[in-house]
């Protein structure tokens, strides 16, 4: 738990290591702790919300992004490894994967890579890996809340071109058993994936079959996810 | 000229007479003195919720824009057939007084646009019967127009933002759109119903006053309250939902008022802190994705001051500009619907007689926005 003198020595040490981008979430630095390759959360107060909100949310995302990220861990899911937080001022210390892309700019930039495979090929075993990844996820009834592709990331494979991927940002995530919530969570996947990388509807679709073959659960959660699909269609829009 | 008695069943037929009188002399196809290459007058009619207005757009200048607000009284919402009949009463009064406060006959026109969707039914129907019978009246093109897009191309004229973050905020619709590759795309939005719809029905739970609209006297009564009381906060990903949240407002209203835990002033706070935090954050979202540095708010639930001011803040910290228009602009009117047909127009659509349907569903990204690239 924090300690007095944490409350001087981390925002010193925040503003000796590099800031590496400014989302909208967080500040995210990157800097060497313990001796490690360190990535540093800081979730910083967002002044236009109510103070008591603020707080209520700003605890609770970065307690519940530490809980699951250590529950995915114990299963064997990839995710970073956590090295220390602070409660005060709300940051995580995580391991740093260094040498890793997003499978967003991943994606983006395959059909320009001269790859020995066609670079549809390579994108269905990722889409294959993705759908696996999260069926092991939502089998733990880890419920992710932001599943989008720039928030998992492919490490550096080995000579194969296997790669591993590991899933990052678990700010939004909670515990649930419910195909509801998961469903949700795929509605949300999907979403972000056909709005970022357009005309990739096969592949979105490989991915889920991907999930359901190694789901045990995935049945019921395949069918919530093609009823959320059609409620917010179906709302009486007016106004 | 004959009159069209299939119209007449459905007006007062001394309206629809006087009307038919006045413009016997303007039906014959448009002269080439009407043709002039430069201006393109586009009349615009909106009737898809309990706002029934007309507008007239000539090249980007608002010349008028008249609207009637179906008011209910407290505790009750509007049902489609009862606002399908508030419409009718005023329709032809309000498209009247569009023409005479630009100053235009109808042989000035020349294009009519309408809401073809999205919306309630009856009233959809009711304005559109309007719309195609004054365009072939007139002699006119028609152009079904999408509703949401009415508002978008209503704000980008009105406050000339370059290319926005969109926050679409009404009775109906809460979603967060970026243009990409010709298609407002919804890249956030409610999954169950919309933030303006959500506030209308605590406003109906609490009994406030629907006049001039429940999400204006919540805001006044938000001003007055003190205290924070926690809600249901539920973000996901980069979409929302409200149902929980009303629900729970609704029952903990019932409760906490009657023990006097706080006052109905301290709920409607709390609920716009909730439900505005939560769209600012979902807008923030889209921005850091898009990587983009506009924001504008468009819809009747822009009008508000709080929502405003919070995204202001948001933005500021992100050095990003905030875009917003007043209620004349905000609420449905008929000059939103006007300004999208004339874009459309300009880039060569029209819609035939026998595709001028209205549809309740129509979603904002069905549409190839062909007036830009």
């Amino acid at each position: 738990m924090a300690v007095e003198g944490n409350s001087v020595a981390l925002p010193q040490f925040l503003k000796k290591i590099e800031l590496i981008k400014q989302g909208a979430e967080a500040r995210v630095y990157r800097g060497s702790f313990l001796g490690k390759p360190t990535i540093v959360k800081e979730r910083f107060p967002k002044l236009y919300r109510h103070p008591l909100l603020d707080e209520k949310l700003t605890h609770r995302r970065t307690v519940q992004e530490v809980r699951s990220i250590l529950r995915c861990r114990k299963a064997g899911i990839s995710a970073p490894v956590v090295y220390f937080v602070d409660y005060t001022s709300h940051c995580i210390f995580l391991e740093d994967i260094v040498g890793s892309i997003t499978v967003r700019d991943h994606i983006a930039s395959t059909p320009l890579s001269s790859a020995q495979k066609l670079p549809e090929e390579r994108l269905d075993q990722l889409a294959k890996k993705m759908g696996q990844i999260l069926a092991k996820m939502h089998d733990e009834d880890v419920v992710h809340g932001d599943l989008t592709t720039s928030n998992m990331l492919l490490k550096a494979g080995t000579e194969s071109g296997e790669t591993e991927l590991v899933l990052i940002d678990f700010g939004l995530s909670y515990i649930s058993a419910l195909p509801e919530d998961k469903g949700v969570d795929m509605y949300v996947l999907e979403k972000a994936f056909l709005s970022t990388h357009p005309n990739t509807e096969a592949l979105f679709e490989k991915l889920l079959k991907a999930y359901a073959a190694s789901s045990k659960k995935s049945h019921a959660v395949i069918k919530k996810l093609d009823e959320v699909r059609l409620r917010g269609r179906k709302r009486s829009t007016v106004g | 000229m004959h009159t069209r008695p299939i119209a007449m069943t459905f007006f007062q037929c001394d309206q629809v007479f006087i009307l038919f009188k006045k413009n016997v002399s303007h039906y014959n196809s448009p002269s080439p003195s009407n043709c002039l290459a430069v201006m393109t007058v586009v009349i615009g009619f909106e009737g898809s919720a309990n706002k029934i207005g007309v507008g007239i757009v000539r090249d980007g200048e608002v010349l008028s824009n008249p609207r009637r607000t179906y008011i209910t009284p407290p505790g009750q919402g509007f049902l489609p057939s009862e606002t399908a009949r508030h419409h009718r009463s005023v329709i032809l009064t309000v498209l009247k007084e569009a023409l005479e406060e630009a100053g235009l006959k109808p042989a000035d026109i020349d294009c009519v646009a309408y809401t073809k969707g999205p919306g309630m039914g009856a009233p959809l129907v009711t304005v559109a019967l309007v719309a195609r019978t004054v365009a072939q009246l007139w002699g006119k093109p028609l152009l079904g127009v999408n509703h949401c897009i009415g508002h978008i191309e209503m704000g980008r004229l009105i406050t000339q933002a370059n290319n926005p973050t969109v926050l679409y905020v009404s009775g109906g619709n809460t979603q967060v759109i970026a243009y990409s590759e010709r298609r407002y795309r919804i890249f956030g939005e409610t999954i169950d119903i919309a933030v303006g719809n959500c506030l209308d029905r605590f406003a109906r739970v609490i009994k406030i006053s629907n006049d001039p609209s429940p999400g204006y006297n919540i805001e006044q009564m938000a001003k007055k309250g003190t205290q924070y009381v926690e809600l249901p906060y539920t973000v996901k990903g980069m979409d929302v939902s409200f149902s929980g949240i009303l629900s729970y407002i609704e029952e903990a209203a019932g409760k906490m008022l009657k023990c006097n835990q706080c006052t109905a002033e301290d709920l409607c706070f709390s609920l716009q802190e909730t439900l505005f935090s939560m769209l600012v954050e979902i807008t923030e979202r889209a921005m850091a994705h898009c990587s983009s540095q506009e924001v504008l708010i468009v819809g009747g639930v822009g009008c508000n001051l709080r929502l405003q001011e919070m995204m202001g803040v948001m933005c500021k910290e992100r050095g990003a500009k905030l875009f917003a228009t007043d209620e004349s602009f905000c609420i449905d009117n008929g000059a939103m619907i006007a300004q999208a047909g004339w874009e459309m127009f300009r880039s060569g659509q029209t819609t035939e007689l026998s595709d001028s349907w209205i549809t309740q569903r129509y979603r904002t990204d069905e549409v190839e926005v062909t007036w830009r690239d």
